[in-house]
């Protein structure tokens, strides 16, 4: 039976988030102490051997994308946490900050250390201003503690835009602008925000930090699914029995996520399908339940762990409704800087609330499926590629609704 | 505070356009058309970056609304925990439909994504403070409190 285990929330509960000193009592800030007793080639290389992988979604190794920035050569870095946590049915990032900021705050000053910048900045999506609130004050503390050294570390407010969880519209939005992805490459390790080399690493990635150099990464390394090694947290929405969050081994399937933690279909009625990763995710049929909910696993089913997001329906729910509903998000959240996606989204969100509306036909299910695809490989950033997925995965594994409301 | 009050307080600040805009709307509830071309000028951006930058952004307005501004989540997880109830209940309470304002000024309606209080579907903010597990019984008792 697959057993809970907090490491990004250790201090859930135990502390005082608002008290730098219930953080330093629990060994809060002995990583950092002890990351700056290493040079920086042994620390990037530790991080490199956990094998931890961006939580964000894009699951890349993240001592990797340090070393681009730590190599680059430049007068200034920088170091940003993308706190833009907009993936429906997400709150995850949201825990870690309100609970236990300070660990956020220790893992980027880590990061900095280790490719040499002192300067950072927190971007927290609009929708969460007392968030905000306790990582100022939390940063006020370190400064005051002086535990930060000479790292600066900035909040930067969101304002409402999905697409700014994309790691170069969120730079383009703290040069406070439209958040609009730049072309890549260059990546942001080489040409980031104001043009300089950047790391962007998310809150849950960040939170892990101070705990792999606490205990090493051979450690870390043997958590979870060896290819992604580590925790996850995960948040259950829709007709789950307990609508509740988790931190789970990445080994986890998703079986015992929905059934075990999450205590099952609500009101004793029968799993018709989950969709994992948030909303850009793929719906996931009973027969794909035994699945790891670790990133390769996911991606060799054709769905993706993404945020940790999973929303689960049951057999009374009208799917095709539910996928039109998504296929507006994203005609709403495109940000109409590359054709494809702009009218991808609108063109997925018409045939969507047609077919919804009994008015499609099978040849509208033909066009969707071609739209999809086309969006998934030439759309400029992840939003537009990932767009589709929640369709592309209905008319694959759920047909038989799509074919009960065309005319 | 003004605007203008405001645009000089944030001037300094690299990119500090949209904290500006933050700002403006904290006090006005939305960016008034002379804001955004004084934000121009204080950033040294062209006005169409400025206002490209207001209208980028689901968080501001660039038309006057209402005091209190109430989102409500459409995401998919609020959707199927029944927010069209709670749409509906809204707009018989306050008298008007969705993205409008009461007559009083008092009261602002939008539709919102996700505002990550996914642990308690449906999910409304007022001026940002989330209100979880929202059933139409429920509105009138919020309401009161911004009366």
């Amino acid at each position: 039976m697959a057993e809970e285990m907090r490491i990004v929330l250790r201090n859930y509960g135990k502390i005082d988030p608002l008290k730098i000193d219930d953080y330093i009592a629990l060994g809060g800030y002995d990583s950092l102490n002890k990351a700056r007793s290493m040079s920086n080639p042994d620390l990037i290389s530790e991080v490199k051997a956990s094998n931890l992988r961006g939580r964000g979604g894009a699951g890349f190794n993240c001592g990797m994308k340090w070393n681009f920035a730590y190599q680059a050569q430049a007068d200034q870095k920088y170091v940003i946490c993308n706190a833009d946590e907009g993936e429906p049915g997400t709150y995850k990032d949201r825990l870690i900050m309100e609970n236990d900021p300070h660990t956020l705050l220790e893992g980027m000053a880590i990061c900095a250390y280790a490719i040499g910048a002192t300067k950072g900045y927190i971007y927290c999506r609009g929708e969460y201003p007392s968030v905000a609130k306790t990582l100022k004050l939390a940063i006020a503390q370190a400064k005051e503690k002086g535990v930060l050294g000479d790292f600066s570390i900035e909040v930067r407010l969101g304002a409402g835009a999905y697409v700014c969880g994309e790691e170069t519209a969120l730079i383009e939005s703290i040069e406070g602008k439209r958040g609009e992805p730049r072309i890549k490459p260059p990546f942001p390790p080489v040409i980031g925000l104001w043009g300089k080399p950047t790391i962007v690493n998310n809150v849950e990635t960040f939170a892990n930090i101070p705990v792999i150099v606490e205990k090493g990464s051979a450690w870390y390394a043997a958590i979870g699914t060896p290819s992604y090694p580590g925790t996850k947290v995960v948040t259950l929405t829709g007709d789950v029995a307990n609508k509740t969050f988790f931190e789970v081994p990445t080994s986890t399937t998703i079986r015992e996520v929905i059934f075990q933690f999450g205590g099952g279909i609500a009101a004793g009625k029968e799993f018709k399908a989950v969709q994992i990763g948030g909303t850009s995710g793929a719906f996931i049929p009973a027969s794909q339940l035994d699945t790891q909910i670790g990133f390769d696993a996911m991606t060799a089913i054709g769905a993706a762990l993404g945020s940790g997001a999973v929303f689960v329906l049951d057999e009374s729910r009208d799917l095709i409704d539910v996928t039109a509903r998504i296929a507006k998000f994203f005609a709403h959240e495109s940000c109409g800087k590359c054709a494809p996606c702009r009218e991808g989204t609108m063109r997925v969100h018409d045939l969507m609330d047609k077919i919804n509306g009994g008015k499609g036909v099978s040849a509208d299910i033909a066009l969707l499926n071609k739209l999809g695809r086309v969006m998934s490989y030439s759309c400029l950033c992840g939003l537009g590629q990932a767009a589709p997925s929640p369709v592309l995965s209905t008319i694959e594994h759920f047909s038989a609704d799509y074919n009960a409301k065309l005319m | 505070m003004d605007y203008q009050e405001i645009l000089a307080k944030y001037a300094d600040m690299p990119g500090g356009m949209i904290e500006a805009f933050h700002a403006i709307q904290e006090e006005l509830s939305y960016l008034p058309e002379e804001a955004i071309i004084e934000a121009a000028q204080v950033f040294g951006k062209p006005v169409a970056q400025a206002y490209g930058v207001a209208t980028f952004y689901s968080m501001f307005s660039v038309k006057p609304r209402g005091k209190n501004v109430i989102r409500i989540c459409e995401s998919a997880p609020c959707h199927v925990a029944g927010a069209a109830e709670v749409v509906a209940a809204l707009e018989k309470e306050l008298g008007i439909s969705m993205d409008s304002s009461t007559a009083d000024g008092r009261f602002a309606l939008e539709f919102t994504e996700c505002v990550g209080q996914c642990q308690g579907t449906p999910v409304i903010t007022i001026n940002g403070k989330p209100y979880v597990d929202v059933s139409p019984a429920k509105i009138s008792g919020i309401l009161a409190e911004y009366k």
